[in-house]
């Protein structure tokens, strides 16, 4: 008996269905900010900045969901604001900067390796210059690759990830923060997938996350600005939290993503461990299983949930559609599973082999036995789909 | 810019899309594994997944650069030099 597949963790949450192995592009919501988000819609509903007994009430969950999630991202809790995405807060965690420092620099680094929607939002910035940061074959940015691009000066920014959302490679922002902040120089970071799952680095000025990433609800990103940073809202004035996010806020939906986030922070520690175990049999087993293949990132520092592999000769949406009739959720990275019909971006900034691409991010509670039988289907999945090109023999 | 050079074999790959031009490289390299080969492709992945494919089988990407007709790509791929050898 392996023990891993003993223990109170092996239960599997009622949410997650067995095989999903899609975590890193959401997970369903958590029993506990279900709860929270049935009673906070009774009792969270009135508008917090009235004066009256309900808006109290209202006010006090508020206050109450800020505390908690500054606690867990190491801030105080007036440097958070709730947005109404991770995307929606990535961009204005760019645009307010780039708005901000314009007077300071006009340049907008970003990694390689950034979610698109930071570098969408670079792209955005009116009067801005966006330069890409080059990252190793593993994805990762290094202190040195910093040092060079800040050099010329006119820096209005820096975007860096926690950690990278394709390969699960972690960026060095602490010793990129130590690099930056004798310049003054703001770093953004995109921790959508470390939040709930791996510790924070310490290193950022602004930082966004993503609730329903970590099991809250869809509706509620994070943007969190430390004091001194000068940010300007690139939007049209409105007074909701803190003048950063426009619009009525979503009380009901930040409870429950406080309450997934604390839930998620109090059994990261025991889960991360079970997990990285299993995200390392995957790495260390599935290439010896499949001639032609490769795991991508990091081999070490790196997210204990997330395993990327490349297969030769196979195209990445067949092989989903086998995957997916084997009852496994995965994603990729390929050309033809893109709308834009081109490879990811983060495959090509790392050089790495961009055909077969799947990536398996597990959800807390994954059972061992799920992983078992994953390696157990893919490897005549891959057969079959490379013998239908003609390609079983290479 | 186009590229220069010596090769064995021509494989026109355009119009194809992944992984076929990779799975034509191959299927080739393994026919004349000691041949130099002209690869002509248009698929946008090509251009991350030759060199990729190149380490991962020991092959040596020599030059890419755009066909010489002006549609597509070309990639000149070697068999890598046996430096154990060169070394004898």
């Amino acid at each position: 008996m392996n023990p891993a597949s003993v223990g109170p963790s092996d239960t599997p949450d009622p949410q997650v269905p067995a095989g999903y192995f899609d975590a890193a592009s959401t997970l369903p919501l958590r029993a506990s900010a279900r709860q929270a988000l049935l009673a906070a819609l009774d009792q969270g509903f009135a508008d917090p900045s009235r004066r009256y007994h309900d808006a109290r009430r209202a006010r006090t969950l508020l206050d109450q969901a800020r505390e908690s999630v500054a606690a867990v991202v190491g801030a105080r809790p007036d440097d958070v604001s709730f947005a109404t995405s991770g995307t929606q807060a990535a961009h204005l965690a760019v645009l307010g900067l780039a708005k901000g420092r314009g007077r300071v620099g006009r340049r907008i680094l970003v990694s390689a390796v950034e979610h698109s929607a930071v570098m969408h939002a670079a792209n955005a910035s009116p009067d801005a210059v966006t330069e890409t940061i080059p990252v190793d074959a593993y994805a990762r940015v290094t202190r040195q690759s910093v040092d060079e691009a800040v050099a010329p000066g006119d820096v209005a920014l820096v975007a860096i990830q926690s950690a990278n959302h394709e390969v699960g490679t972690r960026q060095p922002i602490d010793e990129i923060g130590q690099t930056l902040a004798p310049h003054n120089i703001p770093l953004v970071m995109d921790a959508a997938q470390t939040l709930g799952r791996d510790d924070v680095p310490t290193g950022w000025n602004i930082l966004t996350g993503s609730a329903h990433k970590w099991g809250g609800p869809a509706g509620v990103g994070l943007l969190v600005i430390r004091q001194g940073t000068r940010w300007r809202s690139p939007l049209p004035e409105d007074l909701h939290e803190g003048g950063r996010i426009p619009g009525f806020v979503a009380i009901p939906q930040i409870v429950a993503a406080a309450v997934a986030l604390q839930e998620a922070e109090s059994e990261r520690h025991e889960e991360s461990d079970r997990l990285r175990r299993l995200t390392m049999r995957l790495r260390n087993e599935l290439p010896t299983l499949i001639p032609d293949s490769v795991v991508l990132g990091h081999p070490d520092d790196r997210l204990p949930h997330l395993v990327t592999l490349s297969v030769a000769y196979v195209p990445g949406e067949a092989v989903l559609a086998e995957i997916d009739r084997a009852g496994f959720a995965v994603s990729s990275g390929s050309s033809c599973v893109a709308e834009s019909l081109t490879p990811s971006h983060v495959l090509v900034a790392m050089g790495a082999l961009t055909q077969g691409n799947i990536r398996i991010s597990l959800p807390p509670r994954t059972r061992e036995s799920d992983v078992d039988r994953f390696m157990s289907i893919l490897p005549a999945i891959i057969s079959s789909v490379r013998e239908s090109l003609g390609a079983g023999d290479l | 810019m186009t590229i220069d050079g010596h090769y064995d074999v021509v494989l026109d790959e355009r119009g194809t899309v992944c992984p076929m031009p990779i799975i034509a490289l191959a299927k080739q390299t393994k026919q004349t594994p000691e041949a130099t080969i002209l690869l002509l492709a248009d698929d946008p992945a090509a251009a991350s997944d030759i060199p990729a494919w190149c380490a991962m089988r020991s092959r040596v990407l020599i030059a890419a650069g755009n066909a010489a007709d002006g549609h597509g790509q070309a990639y000149l791929i070697a068999p890598a030099q046996d430096s154990a050898l060169d070394i004898l």
